[in-house]
Parts: C-alpha cells; structure tokens; sequence
C-alpha cells in the first residue's frame, strides 16, 4: 500500500548511512608546521631563482614622447605632417641577445570595452566581401565603400618606423632589424588570412575596399619590402591586433638576430631613427625599449621578489606556530 | 494505491480549497430550499447543497439539469498539458524572483548602449536554470499523468441503463447518479452512499488506510429504511432522492437526507457514506450511489501538498542576499562614476570611439553594463543548489537505516523539503505524552468495582518472557550504532507486540467472577449488609464489552454468525436475572425511579424459564448446584467448599468456553481507540468476550451464562467534548432499558446521581464512589490512564420520551451536532458509578535517554498533555524529565489574580535560586493545569508565565486542549523568537504541530492525522535524539557552510571583474572570455559546493550523539553570524585583490594581451576557490577528491579545447591559442601558485591558529573522532564526566529547598 521507500528498510551502506571512509582534515598549530616550513623553503628557492634571472635580463627604454624640450622628438610633436627625429644612446658593455626591440605605449587603454569589440573577425579572417559587422562602427564604411581591415583597433594603428643604426667610425652602421616571427604562430597561420589572391595580385583581392581613414597606405601595401608580409597578415598589423591586457603596455616591434648582432648589440654608440607618425602626447606617453628575454620573459622583479616574500613569512608562520603548539597543544589529550 | 496517494497529495494543489458552508449557512434559505426541493431542481443551485438522483432512475429527464454542474469521476492532477506546458511552466517560473533577475539581466543586454557582453550569452544562465527545472516539472508532470491514467482506466461494475444490468466500467465513466457494485476487497471509485450491502444487518465494512493511515475497519451503515434486499438488481426503479452537502473535505462529516416518493426522509450520516480510495472488507458485495465524483470526493479534497515553510536560515541569507545587492550597486555606482571622470579627462585619444555622447551620460550607461558584468554577486545559483541540497540531505535522512522501525516497518519521512537545516537549531521542543512518550499501547492494569480494588500485579510489566524477544530486538537496533551505551538500563522498558493483549486476571476478581457459574451463594447477601458486589461485577464486565466501537473480526470469516446463537438459558441466568433486578430496585433510589422489577419480570415467567433451563443445560457442573427459589430473596447459607469450587471453575473451564477458547484467541478486535481495545481484551481474559457485533445486536459471552444476544439500542460515540461514549442496551437479563457510559473520571463523577443521605443504600453508594475516587488517584500516581463506568436503567416511558427526541436530532440537518450533543447530555446523568479501570501505557524505548539528550543540548522540553496532573508529573518522573533533585513548582489557581500572584511568587523563587546558583542550569520544573494555563495565557500575565516559564528546567502542561497547545507554542514562538519543535502523534496535536516551527509527527496507533500536517515523520521518540543531534547539526552546518561559500566564491570571483575596471578606463570589459566568465560559475565550481553541503560531516554521528553539548553550535547560529558572514567577505576581498594584483604586478608593462592576462587569475581564483573548500571541508571522501579534481580538469580541458578551436568565435579577441602558450609559459605557473599559496595563506593561518589556541567544541570533537575507538570512547567520558560535575554542581545548590512539593 505504502510507496516502496517507506516500507522497505533503508540499505545499510556506507553511502546512504554516511559513513564512507574521510580524511577529516583538522587545521592546527601541529599539522601546519611543516606544511608551512615546506612551503616557505619552497618558495625561497623558487624566489631566488626568479630573481637573479629577472636581475640578469636587461632592459634599455628611452621616451621620445616629445613633450618637454629637452626630449628627443620634440620637434615633431605639434608637426601634423610626418616627421623624422632621432634618439642616440650608447651601450658601455655588450647587451646580450638575442635582443628584443619594442614599442611602449602608456596610458594607451586598448581594453577600453567598445574599441576592444570594434573588430571583425570574420573579415580578418579572409571575408573582405561581406559588410562588416556592427561593432566596427562607425570604422565601417568609408566613401560608401567597406573599410578593409574595418573598426576602431585597426583605424588606430601605431605607425611610427624605425631604423637602428649603430655608430661605427663616424659612420652609420644599419643594424638588420627583423619583422618576421613578432607575432604569434597561430595568429598568421590560422586566426588570420588574406582574401583569395586575384590573378595573383592581393590587391585586386581587396578590390572594392578602402583603407581605414587613418592609414596612410592601403592594407596590401604595408610592407613594400615583402609581399608576403602584407596584407591582413602584416605581422606589424598582428600585433597591434592582440589588443593589450594593461593601459601601460609595450609591443614587439622587430627582433635583432641576424649579421654582427646575433650575439647582441655590441658596446658603442647608436643612433634611432624615428619616422614620428603617432600623437600621443594629449593623454600618454611613447617609447622604446630594447631588452633581452629569459625563461620568464621580460625582466620583472616583483615576482622574484613576491616569491621570497612569501617564503619567509612562511617560515616566520611556521616560528610562531611552532611557539603557539608549544604552549597551547595541551598535553595529555590523549593519555 | 500509492498512486492514489500521491495524487491526492497533488490534487489540492489544483483545487483551491472550498469553503465548509454548510454551518455557516443561514437558516432561512435552508429551510425554503427544503420545503421546496420537490417542486423544482432549481434549488441546487443555491449553493450549498446537491441533489442526487439515479441516472437511469425514473427521473431520467431531469437527471441532465440536475447534474450538469457535477464533476465526473476522471481525474487530471497533472498541472500542464501537452501544448500548454512551455508558456505555464514559463509563467510560473517567473514567478520567482530570482527568475525575474535573470530576464531583467538578459534584457538589459538587449539595450545597445549598456550591452555588455554578446546578447545570447546573457541568455545561458536564464536558460541553463529555467531548462532544468522545466525538465523537473515535466517529470514529475509526467508521472503524475502517468498515475491519472492508471486510476482513470481502473474498472469496476457500474449498471448500465441500456443493458439493464451491472457492466464493466472504467472509473473515469462514472458520473453522480450511477449504481455502482462492489465487491469484496475492491477499491471504492468515488464517494457514495451504501444502498445495499449483501451483509444481512446491512452493515459493510471499509479500510481507511489509503486514506488516514488507520488499518482498522470501519464500519458503514446501509440507509436506515432502503434495507430493500433484491434492490440492487433494479436500480432503474429507485425513486428517491438524495439531497447532501455540498463537496468538501471533512472526511467526518457527511449529512444530508434521502427522500422518499411519498417525502418521508431519512437521514443522511457519515455512516452510510463510502469515501474513495478505501477498500471493502468483509463483505461480499455492496450497492451504493454515487453523490460526489473526482475532484469533488473528499478523499481528493482532502489532501494538501507539501508544505512550504521558510527556515531560519533562509531568512538569514535573504538578508545577506540584500547585502550583496547593496555591494554590486555600490560597486556599479563607482565604477559609473569612475568611467565619467576618467572620459572628461581624456581627448584626441585614438582608443575612444567618438559617439557624441556626454561623459555622465556614458557614466550612467556604464553603470547598467556594470550590473550586467558583475550579476554573478547576486548568488542566484544559490537558491537552486540549496534546493538541490535539501534535496540530498533529505535522501540522507529517508536513508538512514536508524530511523527504521522494525515493528511498523516504517522508516522516517521528510514531508517539508526546505527546513532541514532547522532542525539543528532548536532550543524548544513541545511534546505530547501519550504515543510520543509512550507506546500508546494500552494494557489493563488495575480496576475497582464496586469500590473494591482488584491490582492485576503481573499486567503491564516486563516479565521474563519479554526478554527473549526484547533482546533480539536490542541487538538487531544496536548493530549498526557501534556504541556501548553508557547508561544504566535499569529504566529501559521493552515492549512486544503480543504482549498487550494478554492480561493475566487477578485471581481474586476471577474466583468472584465465577461464581456466577456456581451461582448458589448469589443470592445469600441480598438482604444484608454486604454489597451486592456480583452485579456490580457483572454489569461492570458488560460495560466493558458492550460501551465500545470495536469491529470484531474472524480471520477468514467476515464476521461471526450471530444467527447461529441460540439464546442458551441456564440457571445461573435465572438467578442473575434475580440479582440484578433486586440491584437496580437499590439502585432506584438513588436515581428516583421507583422499582419495576415486578412490572417487568413476572415471576411465573422467570419460573417457567427456569425449569426449561434446567432441563436443557443438564451438562454443566453447575446443574449439581442446588436450584433456588424463582423469588429467592432469603439468605441461603454460604456453602463451605465456595472457594474451591472457584477455584476448579478457574481451573477447569466448561466444556463451551473450553471449545470456544481457540476460537475465541483467533478473534480480531479493530478499536479506534488502544483504550477500547485494552479494554474489550481484559474482558476477554475474563471469559466475557465480545463475539460479534452489528448494528442493533451485539454477541457476548459471559462466563458460566454463554453467549448473549444483547439487543444494541444506541451507541453515542465518543467526543473529546463530552469526553465520554455511552450506548444504550436492553439488558440481556433483565430486559431493561439500560445505559452504560465510559469515560474520563473527572466527567463520569460529574455526572453521578446525587446522593440522597441516609438509607443503607445511599452510604454504600456514597462509599463506592469516595473509594473510587481514592484508588482513582492512585492510579494517576502511578501514571495509569484512569476511566470510569457507570450505568443506569431507564425507564421504557423515559427511553422513549428520549428516542423520540434523539431520532429528531439524528434527522435534522441544521444544528445536528449540537442537537446530538444535548441529546446525549440528557441520557447520560444520573449514573450509577460501577468502578474505574486503570490502563498502563508504557513508555516508548530509550525515551528517558533522549529527553536527557535533548536537555543536555540545551533545549527545553515542555509535554504539553490532556492527562491529569498525577499522570503528568509520574510520566515525567520516569522519563526523567524531572529528576529527583528538582523543585517542582506547580500552578493551580482558579482566578487570574491568584494565577499573577502566583506567578510572581514563583518567578522570585526561580530568582532567588538563580541568584544563590554559580551560573548553573535552573533546577525548576513548572507544572501548570488547564486551568491556569488559560489564565496564564491571557494578555497581561503571559509575560510573567514566560518568564517564568524559561527559567525552568521542564514545563509540564496538563489536562490542556489541543488549541492550548497550539497557543503554547505560539506564544514561546513568537514571544521568546526562539525556534520551537513540536512533536505529536494523534489529531489533538496537529494544531501544535502546525504552529511549531518544526512539527514532527510520530505514526503511532491513532492513525495518520499527526503525520499528514507535520513535516517530518517519525515512528519512534527517540529518533529525535539522532534526528535533531546528528541529522538536524549536519544538516544546519552544512547548508549553512555552503551558503557562505557561496557567497565567499561569488564575492572572490567577482571582484577580479571589478579590479580590472581600474586598468580599463571603467569601461566594463573583462579580462576572460564570456563564456569562462558565464561557465565559471554554471559548471566549473558548481558541483563541489553541492557535495560540501551534502556530504561534510563536521563531527561524526556517534560523537554527536554522545555530546549533545555540541548541539549548541546549531542553536546558537554559530556556523553563520552576521560576523562569520562579513569576516567571509572581508576574506573573499582580500583573496580578489591577492588574485588580481599578484598577475597584475608580475605582468605589468608587458606586452601581456587581454585574454593572455585574465587565464593566470582565472587559474588561480579556480583553485583558490576550490583549494578554499578543501579548507573549509571537514571531510574529504573519495567522492570528494573526485568531484574537485574533476572541477579543475573540466576547466581545463574546457579552456584548452576552446583556445585551439574557436578562430572566430567570441570577439573582441578570441582567445585562440591564449592557454595553449599560458600551459609552455613557467612563468604562468609561478604566478599561479604564488597566486594560489599568497590568496589562502591568512586563512589557513586564521584558523590552526584559533583552533589551536581557542579550539570551539566542534573542533574538539572532530579531533577526538580521529582518535581510535578506545581512546574516543574514553575522551567522551571525560568530556561527559566534565558537564556532568558542573551540572550536578548546580544542581547540589538548587535543590537544598524540599525536592517535591506538590
């Protein structure tokens, strides 16, 4: 008559009785000595270790904002038209490589929410023929026709160049800067393409597009020196895409890894020739930096610092836990 | 039969409740209706009433318009149908608000400027929870269609009017009007009133237990004067009319009247109503008609849902709830305002999108995105994990194989899904006595008769022969305990089932009782001094075989053959008849009707009876006796060998009994009350068994004068009014007019004769009564529940003067009940006291070590009962709610100024012990009667008996109704604001139960009513001990630990989101990708939450149980303060800003991008999350390893695959390729653990550090449950022994003053 639970006699399992077999972990003085000792020793170790590496990668940044007089492109500052300063400093000692040279931007907020969204990743992703999608407004058409690549990340793309020369005899020396391989694999090879290639010619691929109004050259004509980096897959263009985390943030601008320069940049002076394109100077700064990396990437101390930190305060933890099972751990719980 | 259960339970949810009007309504109306019914079918529209007439009868034509507005007998339980169900699932769903707050977020991101993320992602929580509980509801649904069907589709025989015969129907086809056949043991499909049954007396015989649980048979009625035999073979010719009620759910009342074609009208009662879904016994076959068809049957009117109660709790985290609210509105409002003054200061930068818009107008938009980013504060998943874990936790309580009683093979029930947590709060518990304390099994224990007291010694105590099976039963409930109780178990009282019939007669009572076998000495004292102690005895056993409502039953025979009696007449008879009509001469004259003895019983009559007799019965031993004389009134001299011829009489039985006992052992007595069934047993002991009964008949047997016919006149059933039943007889000896009342000693006494001073006869009544009265307070010492019997002979001008107005009552309809009542109150005065019984009710199993369970968790146990003081305070005494140590303190005042000056009085003594007592619990006890409790509980003084009354140890309330009851626990409820349980087994507790916090229900003998309102049902007292200390401490730590962690975890997440504002302009973007963001919360750190408030086990069962103190956790809310509450988030924001900033300052001025940033905190805030439950768990189970492994792999796998497939997918930056490089970077492992160890460090130091300094009690528990058994067992004993001391202690101090005075 009666539902079947009620009737029939619960079954005695350790489940349903709640006795299955448990670690019943009880946190006090005693038990977290160790763990704490452990830990701190752990952390100490893992802390000097990341901090002689961060003190062992050396950085070079130097401003050229403009702002102020004393700066290096303070000329081209208020020049509207494009303008060319140079930045000199000199190396006392070899700056080991490979040496990383890159762009710094601050107060920059690519993560503002509307210009993060203001994209189209189907079109960087070949589809220059569809209208782009709503959040590149109002970066989606120019003169009635698609904008190629559309949006607001895109519109403002850095455009300063640069060309390192180094001092030798009185006579500038180029140093090969290298473009390729400053953006992510995955990033050229599959998150990005260019539209099918016409007869050959990418530019008929972007045929009935306009370049963003920013932009001085159309998307197919970034890289002269080589074809193959132009397009949606110019590197310069892949890692200005990769929108930054931070509103003060560097980005990769070229590699030196080729020539007398493998081995890093050698003791001399050196001369930095800026093609100044990008204003700034309303609300950030812009620099440059040359840097060598290690395992941990760029030079950062807070972590190795952070690491010691948190290892002796777990050793001192473990002193005082140690003072407190002494005198509380009343003896003779269990006798 | 289940099924019909259920859906009983559902269908109330359908069908609102209507109203009882039928009393309520005017008279006027009524009355015109009635005198107007014949004329027109119109009348049934008037509201309150429904005519019934055949549906194939004479009346064929105006069956239609009668009947149009009648439900037939299909059933529809289910809420929806198949097309209706999406839009009312979804209209009933947003009932809720938190369903609410989930649309408003979803349409909010359809608003252009504020959309935060992308519009259907919004969508996923709303969708996910809204599917989940569709899914649930259409389950359920499902099955209930599932059930409809089933009894829809039952069939059973219904005539048909064109075939002219009984035809097989489906019970869904049945409509008001119909005829319905029944046959034996078959389910009753709608209600109906019994035409026919195949029962020559007309009886039929149902069980309830469908219906109230009750497995005893009830008895129904044919209708007075429709006894047609043959009728049921042409129901086309049936003419009447049925005029009742309208459908409601009192399953006790029926009324109304069936019309003749000539308007005679009989009444209507609850007897001859057949109530769905109950069964016929016993009986072959019955006709009946049906009146009220499915919805409208009282069986599917009767039955309510699961009841929704709110916890302590609950209410509780609806407060936190309005906290979060308050932090996300706060967090939303600076970030608005951040965002406006972060835009005026900025120009000509290249990031900003120019749109014209005003600084504060982009703020205030902002500040909508920002409630859509961080809705997650809001813990709407906590609701429905609570559900969910409720639900767990009730699995666990159903589960456990403690609650399960081996007798009623009844395991616990959970009716209330939502308070479980309540249970481990509890600091007051109301309880009934008798069936909560006691068995509720009575057993016949003492009596006096006459004024003589006859002890019973060896019924009602354990003897030796309980032990076998007793033990059995210890060792089989002890198994799975693992415990070696430490108590003394002197006062444990086991009981077994077969014991409590059978009473071993007292000798002396059985050798008196004999003698009317051996009948010569009757008649030797009529003349002296002596009592006339035989008839007293007599008519004392009759009354207890014939004052009663027990179903007897054969097994195999639906009831004994009454025909098969012949009226045997012997000789003893003869002189019974003598005795007893000389009795009630003496008897008149108290009761001022003169003798009719010589009208009534002619001598020559009796002679001629006689003589017969004596030839026909010559094979008893008693025919050796000496025959006297038809008049017999001279003394005959007391035969010497008196004593041993009772004694061989006792010995060797008669051949008739002596054949009969076997069959006699196998009768089935089905009492509504233990009492009457105690009762009818103990008779039985004596030989005076009650064989058969019907309608107008009852069978009897008594010893040495064989089987009676006793012509059954009127039976006024019992009411806890009147608090008696009477029934009317004629006398099997005399032929007089006789009423024999049972009931409460107090009312009986009441209604005694008045003692005329002065002759013989009216001191020895006088001497009966003071005697009775003094072995009745006896009795109440000893805890006996204490009736009295008396009797009184009518007169036939008197009884029928009384018939005569009784049958009026009986017939009408307005006012019957009272009509009845005063009836009855007529009938019943001017008794003759005959005795009192004394019936021991034994107290349940292990009662005395649950109360002081209960006690020792700091709870107040109050017993609120209907018994009398004696009994009360005797019951309490053994099971030690009082103790020998405390002072009673007893309030029995009859004004409301005694009662507050008493009051005061007392509450200064509590005072003064309180003053001179170092801190310890208060050894007072309070016992207060009926009386003063109505006093005490009127407006002014219910302060002073409050304050009184907490300061007390124990609270007795006696003699109190079931509305004091109720008014009790309400006034501690809502006055002290403290959370109160009630627990009660019978109907007079239910109010109580309902007003409780917590009601609990025990399924004992009286039937189901107390089950059916509580919210947990038990079958034993004493699983309360592990019910509240072990079940309700888990279940409150538990629910009370997730709810935290839930708001800990929403918190920590959340505020990384709101870090990250301060780096992105206030602009409302997130460093995670939306669909971690949404899964987060939806599938990576749901499930192990749900298993800490399933599964955690602080402390374990036995420890629990054996340390009540630690009870006082749950009452004392410690597991969730308003300041664990904030230290929790205090805890959380130091963990989000650890989380946030430890990545922040080890990636600033990279070129780290958006998503590559958000992976090191989401890593790190998953595992701190998940490693915090780790610290917060005070149990890890393999079930627990897995489920948080399997959280973070789940994450894992969840992001790998998403950062290697999704090219396109999610904009502003997929997060193609993101974690793949975040699993090859060192660097991102260093931040994460650093992360991880920095986020959680203070916590854990927190707590070894409290735990070893402070260590509460929990933790002293959970570290003695790692202990092997030896060692636990000896630290509980030292724990004990500690509070032990302390107490007694206290209790040294208290009770210097005189222990009892009563």
């Amino acid at each position: 008559m009666k539902t079947q639970e009620t009737t029939s006699r619960p079954d005695n399992t350790a489940f349903t009785q709640q006795r299955l077999p448990a670690w019943q972990p009880v946190l006090s003085a005693g038990i977290v000595i160790p763990g704490f000792l452990f830990i701190g020793l752990a952390f100490i170790g893992i802390g000097i270790g990341l901090f002689i590496t961060s003190q062992s990668i050396q950085v070079l940044e130097r401003d050229y904002t403009g702002t102020g007089s004393s700066s290096a492109c303070s000329n081209c500052v208020s020049s509207n038209i494009s303008c060319f300063c140079q930045l000199n400093f000199s190396l006392s000692a070899l700056f080991p490589g490979p040496v990383f040279f890159y762009y710094g931007l601050s107060n920059y907020y690519q993560n503002v929410r509307k210009y993060g969204v203001s994209r189209d990743d189907e079109q960087l992703w070949g589809d220059v023929s569809k209208s782009p999608c709503s959040t590149c407004g109002p970066y989606q058409y120019s003169q009635n026709m698609t904008i190629a690549p559309c949006g607001a990340i895109a519109n403002s793309m850095f455009n300063d160049s640069f060309t390192l020369y180094q001092l030798v005899n009185m006579t500038k020396k180029t140093v090969p800067l290298d473009g390729k391989g400053i953006a992510w694999w995955t990033d050229y090879s599959i998150k990005f393409r260019n539209p099918t290639e016409v007869y050959g010619s990418l530019a008929a691929a972007f045929n009935g597009t306009v370049k963003p109004v920013n932009w001085a050259k159309p998307v197919y004509d970034l890289d002269p020196s080589n074809p193959a980096n132009n397009g949606f897959l110019n590197q310069d263009f892949l890692v200005w895409m990769r929108t930054a985390a931070l509103p003060d943030f560097w980005k990769l601008y070229r590699r030196i890894n080729a020539g007398d320069y493998v081995s890093g940049l050698p003791a001399g002076n050196y001369t930095l020739e800026i093609q100044y394109n990008y204003p700034v100077a309303d609300f950030g700064r812009k620099s440059v930096i040359f840097t060598n990396v290690a395992w941990m990437g760029a030079r950062n101390s807070f972590l190795g610092i952070a690491y010691l930190v948190m290892g002796f305060l777990c050793v001192v933890m473990s002193m005082v836990m140690l003072i407190v099972y002494a005198k509380f751990n009343t003896p003779g719980e269990d006798s | 039969m289940e099924s019909l259960r259920s859906i009983q339970h559902r269908c109330q949810q359908l069908l609102p409740e209507m109203g009882r009007g039928w009393s309520s309504s005017s008279a006027a109306p009524l009355a015109k209706s009635i005198s107007g019914n014949q004329d027109s079918p119109a009348h049934k529209f008037s509201g309150k009433r429904r005519t019934v007439i055949a549906r194939y009868g004479p009346y064929k034509d105006e069956y239609c318009t009668i009947t149009k507005g009648y439900q037939g007998n299909r059933i529809r339980t289910t809420k929806y149908t198949l097309i209706s169900f999406i839009p009312m699932n979804l209209f009933e769903q947003f009932h809720r608000a938190a369903n609410l707050y989930f649309l408003f977020l979803v349409l909010l991101n359809w608003v252009p400027v504020v959309e935060a993320f992308q519009k259907e992602i919004t969508m996923i929580p709303l969708v996910v929870v809204l599917s989940v509980i569709a899914f649930k509801d259409a389950m359920e649904d499902y099955n209930r269609y599932c059930f409809d069907k089933m009894i829809n589709n039952k069939v059973t025989k219904v005539y048909s009017g064109k075939q002219q015969r009984y035809v097989e129907q489906q019970w869904k086809d049945i409509c008001v009007g119909d005829f319905v056949l029944l046959s034996c043991n078959e389910m009753i499909p709608a209600d109906m009133v019994l035409l026919h049954s195949s029962n020559p007396d007309g009886v039929c015989r149902i069980e309830t237990s469908n219906l109230d649980g009750e497995t005893n048979l009830k008895q129904k009625q044919v209708v007075k004067g429709v006894a047609w035999q043959g009728f049921e073979v042409s129901p086309e010719a049936f003419q009447r009319r049925i005029e009742c009620e309208s459908p409601n759910n009192d399953l006790n009342c029926f009324r109304g009247f069936l019309e003749h074609p000539n308007r005679t009208r009989v009444g209507l009662h609850n007897e001859n109503l057949l109530l769905r879904s109950c069964t016929i016994r016993n009986t072959d076959s019955v006709v009946g008609i049906v009146v009220y068809a499915g919805h409208e049957t009282k069986a599917m009117k009767n039955n309510s849902g699961p009841r929704y109660k709110r916890s302590k709790l609950e209410r509780r985290v609806n407060v936190d709830v309005l906290w979060s609210l308050a932090m996300l509105l706060f967090m939303c409002f600076s970030a608005a305002i951040g965002h406006g003054m972060w835009l005026s200061d900025l120009k000509n930068a290249p990031f900003l999108i120019p749109d014209g818009t005003s600084p504060s107008l982009a703020g205030f938009y902002l500040f909508w995105t920002m409630i859509i980013v961080l809705q997650v504060l809001i813990p709407i998943s906590l609701y429905v994990s609570i559900e969910i874990v409720k639900l767990g936790q009730i699995y666990f309580i159903q589960n456990d194989v403690d609650f399960y009683d081996e007798r009623s093979t009844l395991g616990m029930q959970c009716r209330a899904l939502n308070i479980t947590e309540d249970l481990g709060q509890i600091q007051y518990v109301f309880s009934d006595k008798t069936g909560t304390l006691t068995e509720n099994k009575m057993v016949f224990r003492r009596c006096s008769i006459a004024g003589v007291e006859y002890p019973h010694e060896d019924n009602g105590e354990p003897d030796s022969g309980v032990s076998d099976c007793s033990s059995t039963h210890f060792s089989t409930s002890r198994r799975e305990v693992h415990v070696i109780l430490i108590t003394n178990n002197q006062e444990e009282i086991w009981y077994c089932s077969h014991q409590e019939k059978d009473v071993i007669p007292d000798p002396q009572l059985l050798l008196k009782l004999n003698q009317l076998s051996s009948a010569e000495p009757l008649l030797q004292d009529g003349a002296g001094d002596e009592p006339q102690e035989i008839p007293y005895i007599v008519d004392f056993f009759l009354a207890m075989t014939l004052c009663n409502t027990v179903v007897v039953s054969l097994p195999g025979l639906s009831q004994y053959p009454m025909s098969e009696f012949p009226q045997m007449a012997m000789k003893p008879l003869e002189n019974m008849k003598l005795l007893f009509q000389r009795l009630s001469a003496t008897r008149s004259i108290s009761s001022r009707s003169e003798s009719k003895v010589a009208a009534y019983s002619p001598s020559n009559f009796t002679q001629k009876l006689f003589s017969r007799a004596k030839e026909s019965v010559p094979l008893s031993d008693m025919s050796q006796v000496e025959t006297e004389e038809a008049e017999g009134l001279q003394v005959t001299a007391p035969k010497p060998e008196l004593s041993e011829k009772g004694a061989q009489a006792l010995a060797t039985p008669q051949a008739g009994p002596c054949r009969l006992d076997a069959e006699s052992e196998a009768l089935v007595y089905a009492a509504e009350s233990p009492d009457e069934a105690a009762l009818v047993h103990a008779a039985r002991a004596y030989q005076c068994t009650l064989w058969a009964r019907n309608s107008d008949q009852v069978l009897v047997e008594l010893p040495g004068l064989g089987r009676l016919a006793v012509h059954l006149l009127h039976v006024l059933p019992f009411d806890s009014f009147r608090k008696r039943m009477s029934v009317v007889v004629r006398h099997p000896l005399t032929g007089q007019v006789v009423v024999y009342t049972k009931g409460a000693d107090s009312v009986i006494m009441d209604l005694t004769a008045p003692l005329t001073e002065g002759s013989k006869a009216a001191a020895k009544l006088k001497y009966i009564k003071e005697q009775t009265q003094r072995h009745l307070d006896e009795y109440g010492r000893e805890g006996l529940r204490t009736l009295c019997v008396a009797t009184k002979v009518m007169e036939e001008t008197e009884y029928s003067m009384w018939l005569k107005n009784h049958m009026y009552a009986e017939t009408s309809i307005e006012n019957q009940e009272e009509k009845l009542l005063e009836s009855a109150n007529k009938l019943e005065t001017n008794l003759t006291l005959l005795g009192a019984t004394g019936i021991v009710d034994r107290l349940q199993e292990d009662v005395p070590e649950t109360i002081e369970a209960l006690q020792g968790a700091g709870m107040h146990v109050w017993v609120l009962t209907g018994d009398k003081q004696e009994t009360a305070v005797n019951i309490a005494c053994s099971c030690r709610l009082l103790r020998s140590s405390d002072k009673l303190l007893t309030i029995n005042c009859e004004s409301k100024e005694a009662c507050e000056a008493l009051l005061l009085q007392l509450s200064r003594i509590v005072a003064e012990a309180k003053d001179n007592d170092v801190g310890g619990p208060s050894g007072h006890t309070l016992i207060i009667d009926g009386r003063s409790l109505e006093l005490a509980l009127q407006g002014n003084l219910e302060k002073a008996f409050l304050d009184l009354a907490q300061h007390c140890r124990a609270v007795i309330c006696c003699r109190s109704t079931p509305l004091q009851k109720s008014q009790v626990v309400q006034l501690v409820r809502d006055r002290l604001g403290v959370m109160t349980l009630a627990i009660g087994d019978g109907a007079n507790d239910v109010s109580m139960i309902q007003v409780a916090d917590v009601g609990v229900g025990i399924s004992g003998q009286e039937g189901m009513q107390a089950v059916m309102s509580s919210d947990f049902a038990i079958s034993r007292f004493k699983h309360l001990h592990k019910l509240l200390l072990v079940h309700g401490h888990w279940c409150y730590t538990r629910l009370a630990n997730m709810t935290l962690y839930f708001f800990y975890k929403n918190v920590a997440y959340v505020n990384l989101l709101f870090w990250y504002q301060f780096y992105c302009g206030f602009s409302g973007s997130t460093m995670t990708n939306y669909w971690v963001l949404i899964f987060f919360n939806l599938l990576f750190t749901s499930a192990p939450p749900l298993l800490y408030g399933i599964l955690d086990r602080d402390v374990s069962a036995d420890i629990l149980q054996h340390l009540p103190v630690l009870y006082q956790a749950g009452q004392l809310s410690q597991a969730y303060l308003p300041s664990t509450f904030w230290y929790t988030m205090l805890d959380a924001l130091y963990q989000s800003l650890i989380c946030f900033f430890v990545p922040y300052f080890a990636y600033s001025g990279s070129d780290i991008s958006v998503f590559s940033f958000g992976t090191p905190i989401n890593t790190s805030a998953l595992f701190i999350i998940l490693l915090h439950q780790v610290i917060q768990s005070h149990t890890l189970t393999r079930m627990h390893g897995m489920v948080l492994v399997g959280s973070a792999l789940f994450y894992f796998v969840f992001i790998l695959i998403f950062s290697a497939t999704c090219t396109t997918c999610n904009s502003p930056a997929n997060p193609l390729a993101v974690d793949i490089r975040h699993m090859k970077d060192p660097l991102f492992y260093c931040v994460t653990a650093l992360t991880t160890a920095l986020a959680l460090l203070p916590r854990v130091l927190c707590i070894s550090i409290k735990n070893s300094i402070h260590p509460t009690d929990l933790v002293k528990a959970a570290q003695l449950d790692k202990l092997d058994p030896e060692k636990r067992q000896r630290g509980i004993q030292r724990w004990r022994s500690t509070l032990t001391h302390g107490k007694s202690l206290a209790t040294v101090t208290v009770a210097d003053g005189d222990p009892r005075e009563d």
